[in-house]
């Protein structure tokens, strides 16, 4: 990596529980994602009703991209591009599409859901809430790569495409979820490194 | 900071039109299409058209390279993929990756009751490709809708160019299920014609099926073109709708023309997308004339291949470089009148062309866009 | 002819994810797109597969369901002439 980066922000969604820099943000814990997700939103007072349209990896992805972006620069003007992954893509609502064209007597091909059967369409939601005309893109591995996401990130920086980065694990699937973002500056508290990317994701 | 050049050499590509480059040029030189009438309750209850793969020639050609059971997809893959690497030499070292690219990959396992194979994840069907030929290292795997092959090459040139691997191999494949086509359809976007792209007549878009393979490398030998600039930038506007202005592809344009160094008055030729929605092609066509690329000789390849969704773009990028190095535009087949608002410079026949500046465009769902300017090696 | 309306109205809530809407917000004569309901082409989609699946309705061609779905009046109308269930 020729330049030095820095994280200037993180946060992590899982167990129905939002941290923030490093504190406790939002707690439902024992609630479904569905009903969970619903009262993240009604405490961030973010006002966007197409956050109901979405499906649950948009959800958890617009929930945690929120924390990060929300008061930022001007609309239109932020450089920020997004490097998203996850292990099981759109996997979740794939299956319940899936399902709705499975029985031929009631063949109802649902195009609200057929469209979330991407996993760059996450990108997308937030790309349009924050007009973020940026570089976009989806990766899938098996489990979280720090060293990926980290390569990658310097890389777009370096070349001048974004002067941040919104880094983003965003996994899933049968009401099992994790996302875990943080975003890559110019200047921060905590280098951008592997070994730094990977504590903060553990912690 | 001087960059190195990164090339993009062996290419292949497995399509209703043939199983490999020659053929399939032969083919679209010919005007010949892979589209057809397609009645089959499995895939849609009424009648489509799709570019669909001969299944039983598609089983005989792979029973010559493996007798190990894998799925129709991964059977195209590893037919794309399999010459590439026997042609380039290139050691499956830690200096080696590949990526792949798709869509939906294999999204007909969930058809079947039993629980989910790993091929149904994306990964577990990038290791099944990955193992077969013994690489070395992790795959990369890009799903970015209908850009996810075209952006694959962007991100192979990024990680030669950073100096991250030295030689990149890049799977693209999307298969014709009753997946997509069912939700395709519910989307009212499917043609009942062929796919007629830019044209006034169009009604939508012709699906289709194939597989495309390529090797993005530090080393100028046998390359084809060298990979200038790439961008992919969203457009900030709409899950599914294309944006009236064109503004991702327009500054998904503009950040690679500018990373080339070259002016759109250079560019030679333009390989788009041109999938035949009414949304899309006038979309295009306003985000080429945003650049003034209104008189660069344009087509797209879907009346040939349909749209083979993150199989398109690498796709397209194969038979593109095939016109680079025969000094040959092909016509836009389907192409008949002017379709979109503004001007563009739709090829109607075959004609001869120096290109010595490519421009590869794709666009998709999720406001999605990607550009790739090619030079031809000198 | 009211209870129809009554009926879309709830059936467009909850099909389209309305959230915090109820159907006293929506008057009968209310656009559903733009500056109404704000309606965008995926739930326009959605309508279409609404009246195959609940009214036995199959649009031929979906341009038709613009002058269809401008308000829940325009759509009882056309579904209690064309319904068949």
């Amino acid at each position: 990596m020729a330049n030095t980066y820095y994280i200037s922000a993180y946060c992590s969604i899982q167990s129905g529980q939002i941290m923030l820099n490093g504190e406790e943000y939002f707690s439902a814990e024992g609630a479904d994602f569905a009903d969970f997700a619903k009262q993240a939103y009604k405490h961030g007072e973010t006002d966007y009703p197409k956050f109901f349209k979405m499906d649950g990896l948009s959800k958890l992805s617009f929930l945690a991209s929120d924390l990060l972006l929300k008061g930022r620069q001007p609309d239109g003007e932020n450089n920020t591009a997004l490097l998203f992954a996850n292990a099981s893509s759109s996997l979740d609502t794939d299956v319940k599409y899936n399902d709705s064209i499975s029985d031929k007597e009631n063949y109802f091909p649902s195009p609200a859901v057929f469209v979330y059967t991407l996993p760059n369409i996450c990108m997308g939601e937030i790309s349009i809430k924050h007009k973020l005309y940026t570089e976009n893109s989806f990766f899938i591995f098996e489990a979280f790569n720090p060293e990926f996401f980290a390569n990658y990130a310097a890389i777009l920086l370096d070349t001048n495409k974004a002067e941040n980065v919104l880094c983003g694990w965003v996994e899933f699937f049968k009401n099992d979820y994790k996302a875990f973002m943080y975003l890559v500056s110019k200047e921060g508290a905590t280098e951008h490194t592997t070994k730094n990317i990977q504590t903060l994701y553990l912690s | 900071m001087s960059l190195k050049n990164v090339y993009i050499t062996h290419t292949n590509c497995i399509t209703p039109l043939g199983f490999d480059v020659a053929g399939n040029v032969q083919a679209v030189a010919g005007g010949v299409t892979g589209i057809s009438h397609q009645q089959d309750s499995n895939l849609l209850p009424e009648a489509f058209y799709a570019s669909v793969i001969d299944t039983a020639a598609l089983n005989t050609a792979f029973a010559k390279l493996s007798q190990a059971e894998h799925t129709r997809l991964e059977k195209m893959m590893l037919l794309a993929l399999q010459p590439v690497i026997a042609a380039s030499g290139v050691a499956l070292n830690n200096r080696t990756v590949l990526i792949l690219s798709t869509t939906k990959g294999n999204i007909t396992a969930l058809k079947s009751n039993e629980p989910l194979p790993d091929g149904a994840y994306l990964q577990g069907l990038a290791k099944n490709v990955a193992n077969f030929f013994g690489f070395a290292t992790e795959p990369i795997v890009v799903s970015n809708a209908c850009v996810s092959s075209i952006m694959a090459v962007s991100v192979a040139k990024r990680l030669v160019q950073s100096g991250l691997y030295d030689n990149v191999f890049i799977i693209g494949g999307d298969e014709v299920s009753e997946f997509v086509v069912s939700g395709f359809n519910s989307f009212k976007a499917m043609s009942p014609v062929p796919c007629k792209p830019y044209s006034a007549n169009r009604e939508g878009v012709t699906l289709g099926e194939a597989a495309a393979a390529a090797l993005v490398t530090i080393n100028n030998q046998n390359a084809k073109a060298v990979i200038v600039g790439d961008s992919s930038i969203n457009d900030a506007n709409h899950i599914s709708g294309p944006s009236r202005t064109g503004e991702g592809l327009y500054r998904s344009i503009g950040s690679a023309l500018q990373e080339a160094g070259v002016t759109a008055s250079q560019i030679d030729y333009i390989s788009a997308h041109g999938t035949a929605t009414p949304f899309n092609d006038e979309m295009e066509a306003i985000a080429f004339n945003r650049h003034n690329l209104e008189n660069v000789p344009v087509n797209s390849f879907k009346g040939y291949y349909g749209h083979t969704l993150g199989a398109s773009g690498l796709l397209e990028t194969v038979i593109g470089l095939e016109s680079m190095a025969q000094g040959k535009v092909f016509a836009s087949l389907g192409y008949d009148e002017p379709g979109v608002s503004q001007p563009i410079n739709v090829v109607s026949k075959n004609k001869d062309r120096e290109i010595n500046y490519m421009l590869k465009t794709a666009s998709g769902f999720g406001g999605c866009n990607t550009a790739v300017v090619f030079q031809k090696i000198k | 002819m009211e209870a129809l309306k009554q009926e879309l109205k709830e059936k467009i809530i909850n099909i389209l994810n309305l959230e915090d809407i109820t159907p006293e917000d929506v008057n009968d004569n209310d656009p559903l797109f733009g500056d109404g309901l704000g309606l965008d082409s995926i739930d326009a989609l959605e309508l279409i597969v609404m009246l195959d699946k609940d009214y036995g309705i199959k649009l031929a061609d979906p341009k038709e369901g613009k002058a269809i779905f401008q308000s829940i009046e325009t759509m009882a109308a056309y579904i209690s002439e064309k319904r068949t269930k």
